[in-house]
């Protein structure tokens, strides 16, 4: 029997992986339940599939690397990738959208780079960012939210629209998904982002019936949802404090400088749409791929605050939670180098 | 004999241009979303090749140390010129759709690698041979990784082949799978470092796999250590 002694400190917070990763799952729960109600039953098939082919990639992988397959996939951080991009896919996105996303995750993103702890990348947002610039027309085919719809999508035309891509009757998405005056439902960010080229205002573009409070029918309580799960998750001491209020803080920032000198969008609008909340608590806090040093945590946060609403304000795309955390993700080995915290009597400052 | 079986291993497998110099990527990466167009560029690259390294061995001689690389520039870049007018004479649709990939020809650091390691140090027909065989080495890549885009990114193979070969080509294309939509990312750059990152995985699997048949040594016992410090 072999004895092996660590250094010290020698207490142990109890959580595994396994732990974590179940604790953050169920941190979606809120926000899963709060978009399906706005959004319809597709994100519980888009998770269906998404759970089914990240735990048969996984398995195949870590067969083919010869490892113990159910000890590692148990660990639940394949879950997790797979929740996260079924719930940034569109809910009624064809079928093998998802499919392709979460094989590219697990396999390339992850096991290719030595699985987990060595992934550089947040799997889930690679795999995100690979379905927007692979399929643009089925990644930003949103619906908007029922109440909005011109004729409900039944369960069933739902589940035809997944696997088909054509409702029972025939209609295809983008004619299933127009809106009561005709026009194709956006999502609020997206709105903004081509009303505001064709020179409106910004108020005049929320000046619109997809907008009833801050941020859009819908996404600001899918937000809100996901801010209640990652207030759980800080409770529960399952990430850290650092990353998320650094990020909210600099897009709050950043926003209210564009609102009052700007006129643009104001600072609820930009956090409680798109992808902020989901983003600050369950994404940029991927423990694998984020900064590890709190200094570095707090630079990391605010970076990726920054470039979401440089993104969203003079970019391409209308949500730019994905790009950020990516381009922060190559960033991490700097930060975590020019960050590390002074050792315990060495180095003070003279 | 040997000198030319030598040549042929190490410029089409053992030290591949592409695949373990990994020169010449600008190209390699740009060029090679369809198979058309990643054949015409390796026929372009393959003929400058062959033409540079005997220009270089027949001149090695006169040349000065202290001013070889300017001179080699210049006698790859008048081949380049030669391609280009070629092909803007005789394959014209490919001519636009390589576009300034082709003049990029003169930069590409296989072909001075060639000059420079090889061709300056040995006679005209062994250059010529390395130059075919590096050349022929380089442009298989270029197919290999044309063809995987072409296939995951459309579905086609040999789509647009009738730009390089004639009218008679277009029967070659080969529709293997409908796609309603393309995949993009195998046709955007992203797709050409993720392919070639693949191909280079291949071929390491097949040397490790060759290494391990051809010589079954048995694994050299592990002192075991009464304690491992890892302190790098």
């Amino acid at each position: 029997m072999k004895l092996t002694m660590a250094s010290s400190p020698h207490n142990h917070s109890l959580k595994s992986v396994n732990k974590l990763m179940i604790c953050v799952m169920l941190a979606c729960i809120p926000g899963i339940l709060v978009q399906s109600y706005f959004f319809g039953i597709g994100v519980f098939i888009q998770l269906a599939l998404a759970l089914t082919t990240v735990s048969l990639a996984e398995a195949a992988m870590i067969k083919l690397r010869s490892r113990p397959v159910w000890p590692t996939l148990s660990d639940g951080s394949a879950w997790l990738t797979g929740v996260l991009i079924a719930v940034s896919v569109p809910p009624l996105a064809p079928w093998w959208v998802v499919v392709i996303g979460a094989c590219f995750a697990i396999v390339i993103v992850k096991q290719l780079y030595g699985g987990l702890g060595f992934n550089l990348f947040n799997p889930a947002m690679a795999a995100y960012v690979l379905l927007l610039i692979s399929f643009p027309v089925q990644m930003t085919a949103w619906l908007p939210v029922q109440s909005l719809l011109n004729t409900p999508i039944t369960l069933f035309d739902q589940i035809a629209l997944i696997f088909t891509e054509a409702t029972y009757s025939g209609l295809s998405l983008e004619q299933a998904r127009q809106v009561i005056d005709g026009a194709t439902g956006a999502t609020p960010l997206d709105h903004v982002k081509t009303a505001t080229g064709q020179s409106l205002t910004v108020q005049e573009a929320m000046d619109n019936n997809a907008f009833t409070r801050f941020a859009g029918e819908g996404w600001q309580w899918v937000n809100l949802a996901y801010l209640l799960g990652g207030l759980y998750l800080l409770k529960a001491k399952v990430i850290n404090w650092h990353i998320p209020v650094a990020m909210i803080a600099s897009l709050a920032v950043c926003s209210l400088f564009g609102y009052l000198l700007g006129g643009q969008a104001g600072v609820a609008f930009h956090l409680l749409s798109g992808a902020t909340m989901i983003g600050a608590f369950f994404i940029a806090t991927d423990p694998v791929s984020a900064s590890t040093t709190n200094k570095g945590r707090l630079i990391y946060g605010a970076l990726i605050g920054l470039l979401v609403y440089l993104i969203r304000q003079f970019g391409g795309y209308p949500d730019a939670v994905a790009f950020s955390v990516l381009l922060l993700n190559m960033a991490v080995p700097l930060i975590d180098h020019y960050t590390q915290p002074r050792t315990y009597g060495h180095g003070a400052k003279k | 004999m040997s000198e030319y079986k030598t040549l042929a291993h190490e410029g089409l497998w053992k030290n591949n241009a592409a695949l373990v110099q990994l020169l010449g990527l600008c190209p390699l990466l740009a060029v090679t979303s369809t198979v058309t167009n990643a054949l015409g560029l390796g026929i372009a690259t393959l003929l400058v090749l062959v033409g540079s390294n005997v220009t270089v061995s027949i001149v090695r001689n006169w040349v000065p140390k202290d001013i070889r690389i300017p001179v080699f520039v210049m006698i790859i870049a008048a081949f380049v010129t030669i391609i280009q007018l070629l092909m803007n004479a005789y394959t014209f649709g490919l001519y636009q759709s390589l576009g300034i990939f082709i003049p990029l020809i003169v930069t590409n650091c296989a072909i001075i690698g060639r000059a420079e390691a090889y061709a300056s140090k040995n006679t005209p027909i062994l250059s010529a041979w390395d130059g075919v065989m590096m050349g022929l080495g380089f442009a298989a890549v270029l197919v290999i990784l044309g063809a995987m885009r072409e296939l995951i990114g459309q579905g086609t193979l040999f789509d647009g082949a009738e730009l390089l070969l004639g009218e008679w080509a277009t029967a070659l294309r080969i529709e293997v799978i409908n796609f309603d939509s393309q995949f993009l990312v195998a046709i955007l750059p992203p797709g050409a470092f993720l392919g070639l990152g693949l191909i280079i995985a291949a071929k390491n699997y097949f040397d490790e796999r060759q290494k391990a048949q051809t010589q079954p040594t048995a694994p050299a016992e592990k002192a075991e250590r009464a304690r491992v410090t890892s302190l790098t």
